[in-house]
Parts: C-alpha cells; structure tokens; sequence
C-alpha cells in the first residue's frame, strides 16, 4: 500500500469538497479498494471514507412506494431490513460474498465500482431504478455503460438509490466457483406493465438487459415462454471457469429458475 | 468402551487449545530484534534473459540496507535435489542448477530475481519498483508434449533437451506387456489429465535468519515439515555452514501438505543475508507469492490401457505418463512420478504384468513437488479410473470386477517391485458395502430425479505405500538421504517425561498422540509426557514428516527408545526392591517382584535415577534418557474402499457431493478420533482436487489461477458430513506398533470415486461421457454432456 492522506468527513458537502481535491478516491465499505491498495495497483493521493455520513445510511419507503437505501448502507442492513418489503433484494443482499464483506460493503459502493460480476447491479437494472447523488438523479437505463464504468463524474457520489418495489421478483446467481462472485446473476422483476430482466457476471459489456426473455415473459409470465428464446454466446466472458457459450446457456437456466422463484 | 488414554483413546487434541485461542508460535510470530525484511523481486514473465539489472537507484532509497541480485550468490552452491532418478537406458536424469536468485534466466513467473533487504517492507517493496531489469522475453515452455518436440525452445540452455528423464518400470517387462495387451481378450483405455494443484496451507511460508558474531552460529527459524533435512540441505549443498554452526528451528506449522518438506531459496537467502548484513532478515510470503513460488503437486498427463481375459480378470497394465517437474527440481522432485508412482500401479490387484513409462519434463512453470499422497494419488486415479471404464464397457459390476481381482493373499509381491505385507481389501469392501447403504441407492436415485438431478454411485479403492522408507532400499533407488527417523526420551527427576522426536507436526496432532504411546507402555498417565520437536538444536537427527510416515517410523523409533527407558528402569526397580531384574514386572507405573506385594511406583524409580543414593553405580550410569533411530524394513500399505453419491444438476453440470463413505484400514490406531481428522481433511483435499481445484497457465506462462479469486479451493458446504470407518484391521507385521499411517489416505481415495460417480450419473441421465477430467467444474461436465448429446 503507498502512503495517502485519510479524511472520515461527516457531511455530504465536506466529502463532495474533499473530493474535489487531485487524485482523491472515495472510500466506501472498501472491499475492493482496500484489495487494489494493498496489490499496490491504486496509488490515490487521499482516501474519502463515506462511513462517517449519517444521512447515507439506512432503508426507508418513499411516498410514491419505492425502497429508499442510503448509499451507504451494508448489504448485512439490506439483507435484514429489506426482507419483508423487497424479499428479492434482501435475498441478493444476503448472499453476497460472506459475512465479514456484507457487514463492510455498501450498496452505493458496490453500484459506483460497478464490477461486472457484482450482484446489485442486476437489481438496479431490472428495477429501472433510480440513482440519486449528490448532484442528480440517474436512470438505471443511463446509469451502468460497462464493466466498471457509470455514468458518475469524477468526484461524484451515490447517495441513495430507489427500487419501485416489483409485484413478484426473484434473484438467481450461479456463482463463480472459486471467487464465488456472479458468474452468471439474474435479477427478474415484473411490474404490472411489464417484466425486466438483468444479467450480471456473464457479458463483456457488464450488466445487461435481455430484452427478448423481457418481450417473451411480459406477454406471457412463465418459463415455458422462454422455451424459444436463447441468447448468444457471441460478447459473453470466457474463461478459467467457463466459456461465452456456457454463460449464455446459464442465463436462460437462471431466468426461468428466477421466474420459478419469483414472489 | 473405547479406552479413555493410551493406544486406541480418542485423547483430545491437546495442542488445540494453544492453536484455537491464538497462542500458538507460528514463524511469523517470531521477531528477531533488530530484524530487517527482504522482499523479493520476481520474474513476472515465464522465460527470459537477464540483460541487466540495475540497483544503483534502489540501493539509494530510504531504509534500503543491501540490494541482492544472482551475481551475490556465484560462490554459493544452488538448491541441491535429493533423489537422482536413473532412466531406463541406465543413464543418470537430467539435473540443471537451480540458483538461489536467477543467475543470466528467469524460468517462471515467480523466479526471484532480486533480493532488497530494508528496515521496513514497505521500503523494501518501494526500492523493488525502483529496479530497473532489462530482460529480453524468450518464448515459454508450457505444453509437456510440445516440450519434447524437436527443436523446442530449451528450459536450461546447458541441458540437451527439456527431458529429464525416461523411466520405464519393470523395463524388463515391458515386451511382455505389450504381448499380453496385444493378445488380450479385452483392452481399455483412457487418456487423462491429473491437473496441477496448489497446496494452499493456511499458513505461507515464512523465513527469518539470525547470525551471532559472538559465535559464528546462524539460525534459521522457518515453516518447515522436518527441520534437520533442510540444515543437513541448506548447510552442507548451499551455504557450506557446518551442522554445530546452524541451527533450524520450525516452531508451530499451519499446514504443509507436503510443499513445506522442501527447501526453498528463500530460505538459504535469509540465512544469508542475515550474516551478509550482520542483521536478522524476516520474509513473509504474501499469498500471491506463495501461489508463484510453492512447490505445486501432480500436473501428470497419462495414456493407460488395462488388458483384461475372457474372464474378466487382469492381465496386463500399461502406462505412460508425462510428468511436470517445472523449471527447476525441487527437493524430491523425480521421485514423485517415479518411485511413488509406478510401485503403486498394481493397486488392490493381482495383475501380473505390469509396464510404467514416465517422462519427466522441465518446463517454464514453478517446480512441481510432492503435495499429500505425492505420485500415489496420480496412480490411484488413473487405475481406478480404468477399472471403472472397463467394467461399463463390459457390462459387469464395478464392485464385482473389482473384487474378483482383489489380492487375497500376503505377504504379496507386486510386479512392480514392493511386497505388501499385509492387507484384507475384502474386509474393507464389506464394510464399506455395510456403510454405504448400497441397496438404498435406487430409491435415492428415484427421489434426485424427482427433483431434476442426476444422482450417480461410484466406487473406489486404493492401497499407498506409507512409513517412508527403508534407507538401504531408496538408496539403491536414487535418494540422496536415509529415511530412518529418531526419538530421544528424556525421563525427567520427577517422573515426568519429554520426548524429542525427528517428527515433526504440523497438523497432525503428534502432541496428543506420541505420548499416548508411551504412557501404555509405561502405565502412566499422558499428561505426564509432552514431545518436543521442530528445533534441530533439541532434537535428534530425524527427518521429520512426510509421506504418513510419523507414527510408523519416528513413533517406533520412540517405542524402541521408550523400551530402553524400561529395560534401565527394571534395573533400577530390583536394585530398590532387592529382587532379581527378570522378575520385575511393570504395569500400571508400577515395579512390582513377580508373585510378591512387594513395589515401587514409577516416580520411585526415576527419582533413584538422578538423586543416586541407593543405585547400582557400579552396574549402570545414573539418569534415564535413551535414544534410538528407527529404520523401516518395508513401506506400510495402508488400503481401503470408498464410495461416494453426486447429484448433477443437468441443467447446470453443478456436481454436489451428497455422501461420502471411507472404510480403511490403517493397522492398528493410536487415537481413532485423530485419524478420522486426517480422513476428513483428506478427503475435503481430494473432493477438492475433483470438482474444484485447478492451477493453470497460458500459452505464455502466465499463471491464470494466481490468487482465491481464480484457484477454488473446498469449502465447508463443498462437502458432505463423511461417514468413516477404520475398524478393518490388518497391523503392519514389521513395525513394533502394527501402525500404517493415514495421513494421506483421503486425498488418495477420494478424487477417482467422485468422478467416477459424476460419470455414472451422466449414464443414467443417458449421457454416455467416458470422461472428464479433473476438476470436474460445472462448465466441464455441461461441456461434457453436451459432447454427446
């Protein structure tokens, strides 16, 4: 790890002005900053850690019914308050890496860093959610532009994201086996005008919509209509643990699974 | 009732306690004062030569104390291999140098270029940036094959090829061999892969040297599974330091597995350097060097054809197999796929013709080593494997065609030059056909189909050679070492006991189980003996632990010298009992005068030994301490059965393992709860080797699984409860305590009986799958079963 500065500030307007400052990074739960720093693989000239900010933390129901999660709060928050409201996303929060990565992890860390196999991204996705920073709020549809890339400007931070909570919902993750990451992760929500499908771990672009499974299930809500629809293994990861083709097979087992679970 | 101590008590761990509350002494733990920290800088490219290596801005850099590079170490010899492998045109194996930093090449990502020894490591890492190599990159030798190709690029310039060796074993048989495959009723082969693994131990390795001027004595303090080999090593091939002058100690040990046996540049460097910069130098791998600088296990790829009668029974084996010795030979290297190989292929079987064809490759990849079960499971594997081929390609039971060529009779010579001396692999297949509910296995197929999964059965056994080894026989066999181990019992004024053993443990719970030995045989209670071991300055010259080879070597070596301590004490008893020495009797710590009430208790006696007031002086010396080395008359072949139930999700090829049932036999057992551990702990290894684990490079050498976000290794729910068995019994006849040796089991029996369960689901999901080859991942077998479809 090389030397940096560290500040902990306790409001949104210092952090967005420590930011502002050359080559500082913002620190959220740090479960993959901390990992690069010690690789020596990041040099930032400081460290902004987002955990001292009270208003970024914590779960609450907007008046328009969306599910309201400060940016940072922990996927083990997640994981115990969103399990009545959002079954779904408290499942996907609890099954993210393993306890010490849930209790340090944060949702807006994790949508800013926007790893091609994390988990939350898929959620964000196919709930057309909305990210809201300190500057603006971001369409989920405009937010994630591919592996590790955002919409986020430098120094920008998520503050909060909104989910408009699905009628029925469910997130199937067939994991990398030796990293356990999302291999192949599907978030299936369906609303009353429609189903939305995304797929975290498999593509080369990142997180993606698969509007075909959407069209097929929007018109008829069961696995049997996805009995026509495949997906190319053409853009898909390969590697170590399995080819594009093998992903793509994976995301249809995973989206009529999704569709099996969902409630 | 199990007994509640001595031979056949499950004593609790009591090294455990230290290990579960963070108060064990691990090498890490120990800080010298005044230590500086070396960090070294390694090759990130398979193959290259060193144009030049410039230090100059480096050495100026806050805290650097001395920047090392290969030219440092030109006076000094190079990591020296222990076994010399003769080919079968009876020319001696290839051996090139093996430097302690790279001298003119790198051959493998992780080489160790340079050396930068600093106050802090955070300044040694920082002047390692500062170094500025010149290497011009050299095309990488990765594929075994292509590696022997004419004109390949060549490992080591000053060798003639990138063969090691060519062993053919019982070369002698090999024409007769290839008749009877010719001519047999039946043949089956099978081409296979024993993927290279990493042994990942909990704990990296660690080095710090320590030099004293005052006396001229260096101390190395390092993570090693037998310290005396690595200062016999260490001093008398690389650094020239006399045994009275070095002192290597290996305290506590979080793992081995056998990647801890070798010795390692780091530690010739640290031992060095610490003399070269009058101060103590500490490294600690990070996990990503131990990924790169470990000695890997198995990496074997292999062509075997079993010949088979009319009958069914075995007639002929054959096998050839390319073995990966990396760029380097590490310690024991050439052994492994020879003579802890091919001594194994007659298996549990009376095959009488038996030909093993092993090249040895040199390749730009880190040397590759024994790791648990060292060449043993590479044998099992595949002749498990193409048992199993053999009996679905004819139609029969795999039990049954493996029963029916069962050795039934010991002691047995193998063609392939061992006897075991004992074994009852009937008994082993009763109680594992007992255990596993084999009749039970349709309904719980019927119930995984319900649910979509493909359940699958599969079979396997196994004989390994353990107790490691008589001397004069792997002397004749290449090895530059006696196998013999040593146990000194030092019987204190008081009664109380320590035992200084060559063993070392790292795991095993040695701590526990060696002083249950003695106290059976003494009467006394255990708590009263602790060993001691790990520290060349206490103990006498064993060669530690390896091979399962504790119990049936060193631990006779402690029964012999434990029956020394009780000749002596018998002495001492009639003298204070004023009786004859041969009618003494010792039960229960006590001396008693045969057929009379008349006694003294064990402390009585042992008081007498160093408070000599009333003692025969003139007749024996005074104390009780006795040693005595111990020199195996034969390997000991433990043997077992096991079987295991996949269910395949055919939708994903997800493999899980639902049951796992071992029934061995290990002889007689010391403490059957310590050998279940060792079970286990085997078998989560070889479930492991089967469905997970995988260290692989590119094309170009880079190592593609180089850290836990790549390389799987077994986790807790990778694994079923295990349901384990060691009452089959038959005791080893030719050490004093009928003891075998279980360390390795596991991870020998385990990986065959997984994938030949995953194939006999595929089968009855009706995918005829010959094969897949380890680790079984779920993209391998989806991969697999879509091959047929």
């Amino acid at each position: 790890m090389y030397a940096f500065d560290f500040e902990r500030p306790t409001t949104l307007a210092d952090a967005v002005a420590a930011l502002s400052k050359d080559e500082a990074q913002a620190l959220g739960g740090g479960q993959t900053l901390i990992p690069t720093l010690k690789q020596r693989l990041a040099s930032p000239s400081a460290l902004v850690s987002l955990t001292g900010i009270a208003d970024m933390k914590g779960i609450c129901t907007s008046d328009d019914g969306a599910l309201c999660i400060g940016g940072g709060t922990t996927h083990a928050t997640v994981a115990r308050e969103a399990a009545d409201s959002f079954p779904a996303l408290s499942d996907l929060a609890g099954n993210i890496g393993d306890p010490a990565v849930r209790n340090r992890g944060t949702i807006g860390g994790s949508l800013a860093n926007n790893d091609p196999a994390a988990c939350y991204p898929s959620a964000a996705l196919a709930t057309a959610a909305t990210l809201v920073t300190n500057s603006r709020s971001i369409g989920a549809d405009d937010y994630f532009q591919g592996m590790f890339t955002t919409a986020l400007e430098e120094g920008e931070i998520v503050t909060e994201v909104r989910f408009p909570i699905p009628e029925k919902a469910a997130y199937m993750k067939f994991e990398q086996p030796a990293s356990r990451f999302a291999m192949v992760g599907v978030f299936m929500a369906k609303y009353t005008d429609g189903v939305r499908v995304a797929v975290t771990g498999a593509s080369e672009e990142g997180v993606f919509r698969w509007t075909e499974a959407e069209t097929a299930l929007s018109a008829n809500f069961s696995g049997d209509s996805l009995s026509g629809v495949s997906l190319s293994g053409e853009g898909m990861i390969t590697d170590l643990h399995g080819s594009g083709d093998y992903r793509a097979h994976l995301v249809g087992v995973m989206t009529r699974r999704a569709v099996a679970a969902a409630r | 009732m199990p007994k509640d101590s001595g031979i056949g008590a499950p004593s609790k761990r009591r090294e455990d306690v230290r290990f579960l509350t963070g108060a064990g002494n691990y090498t890490d733990d120990i800080n010298v004062h005044g230590q500086a920290y070396v960090h070294f800088l390694r090759s990130d490219v398979a193959h290259g030569t060193i144009n030049s290596i410039n230090t100059d801005a480096a050495a100026a850099m806050s805290g650097v104390i001395r920047i090392f590079t290969g030219v440092d170490f030109e006076g000094v010899g190079g990591l020296p291999c222990g076994w010399q492998v003769t080919d079968r045109f009876g020319e001696a194996m290839q051996e090139p140098g093996h430097p302690v930093l790279a001298q003119g090449k790198v051959r493998h990502v992780g080489d160790p270029i340079a050396a930068i020894v600093a106050d802090s490591l955070e300044e040694a890492r920082n002047a390692a940036e500062a170094i500025e190599l010149d290497i011009t990159e050299l095309p990488a030798v990765v594929d075994m094959k292509a590696a022997l190709e004419d004109g390949a690029t060549k490992v080591h310039d000053d060798l003639t090829s990138n063969l090691c060796y060519d062993w053919g074993f019982v070369e002698d048989n090999r024409d007769a061999v290839d008749d009877a495959i010719k001519n047999a009723a039946h043949v089956t082969t099978l081409e296979l892969v024993n993927q290279r693994l990493v042994a990942n131990p909990m704990e990296p390795r660690v080095a710090v040297g320590d030099y004293s001027r005052a006396n001229d004595e260096s101390t190395l303090y390092t993570t090693s599974q037998n310290p005396h080999v690595i200062r016999l090593l260490m001093g008398a091939f690389v650094l020239g330091i006399p045994e009275h002058k070095l002192r290597v100690v290996a305290p506590d040990v979080g793992g081995g597995f056998g990647t801890k046996i070798f010795h390692y540049a780091e530690e010739a460097f640290c031992t060095f350097a610490a003399k070269a910069c009058n101060r103590p130098v500490k490294w600690t791998a990070s996990r990503s060097e131990a990924f790169m600088s470990d000695a890997h296990g198995r990496d074997h790829v292999t062509k075997i054809e079993l010949a088979l009668d009319v009958d069914n029974n075995f007639t002929a084996l054959r096998t050839e197999t390319y073995a990966n010795m990396g760029a380097y030979l590490s310690t024991f290297a050439p052994s492994v796929p020879t003579w802890l190989h091919g001594t194994l292929m007659a298996g549990n079987y009376k095959t009488p013709l038996i030909y093993v064809n092993v090249k040895a490759v040199f390749t730009n990849t880190v040397p590759v080593d024994a790791y648990r079960g060292a060449g043993r499971p590479e044998a099992t594997f595949q002749l498990e494997r193409v048992v199993d081929k053999a009996a679905r390609e004819l139609g029969v039971d795999p039990i049954a065609l493996r029963r029916q060529n069962f050795i039934t009779e010991f002691p047995y010579a193998t063609p392939v030059a061992v006897e075991y001396d004992t074994g009852d692999y009937e008994a082993t297949m009763v109680k594992l056909e007992e255990i596993a509910d084999i009749s039970g296995f349709a309904a719980r197929r019927a119930e995984s189909e319900k649910h979509g999964k493909l359940r699958g059965f599969g079979v396997n056994c196994y004989i390994e050679a353990c107790g490691i080894a008589p001397s004069n026989l792997v002397g004749q066999l290449g090895a530059r070492a006696g196998l013999y181990d040593a146990a000194t019992v030092r019987v204190n004024a008081t009664g109380s006991i320590s035992v200084m053993v060559g063993a070392h443990s790292h795991g095993q719970g040695h701590e526990t189980s060696f002083p249950q030995v003695v106290a059976e045989m003494l009467g006394i209670d255990e708590g009263m003996i602790d060993i001691v071991h790990g520290d060349s300055s206490k103990i006498p010259f064993g060669m530690g632990t390896y091979g399962s080879r504790s119990i049936a070597v060193c631990g006779s070596a402690m029964v012999r010298a434990t029956e020394k301590i009780i000749a002596k004490a018998k002495k001492i008893a009639a003298h204070l009992l004023e009786a004859a020495e041969a009618d003494i009797e010792l039960k229960d710590g006590q001396f008693s005068v045969a057929g009379t009430d008349k006694s003294v208790a064990w402390g009585d006696v042992t008081l007498a030994a160093y408070v000599p007031h009333n003692y025969p002086l003139e007749d024996i010396e005074p104390g009780l301490e006795e040693t005595a080395f111990y020199d195996p008359a034969n390997f000991t072949y433990p043997a077992g059965a096991y079987a295991c139930e996949v269910e395949v999700d055919p939708e994903t090829g997800q493999v899980t393992v639902d049951r796992f049932v071992a029934a061995d036999d290990f002889g007689n057992i010391i403490n059957p709860m310590i050998v279940s551990g060792q079970v286990h702990g085997g078998l989560a290894q070889g479930i492991g080797q089967a469905l997970l684990e995988n260290c692989a490079y590119d094309e170009n050498g880079q190592l593609l699984s180089a850290s836990y976000m790549d390389y799987a290794m077994p986790r807790a729910d990778d694994v079923p409860f295990y349901e384990v068995d060691h009452s089959a019994q038959t005791p080893c006849t030719h050490n004093p305590l009928g003891v075998k040796g279980c360390g390795e089991a596991g991870a020998i029996g385990s990986p065959p009986t997984i994938i030949n369960a995953v194939i006999d689901a595929l089968h009855s999901g009706g995918y005829d799958v010959t094969h897949i080859d380890m680790p079984a991942s779920p993209s391998r077998v989806w991969a697999a079963m879509n091959a047929v479809k």
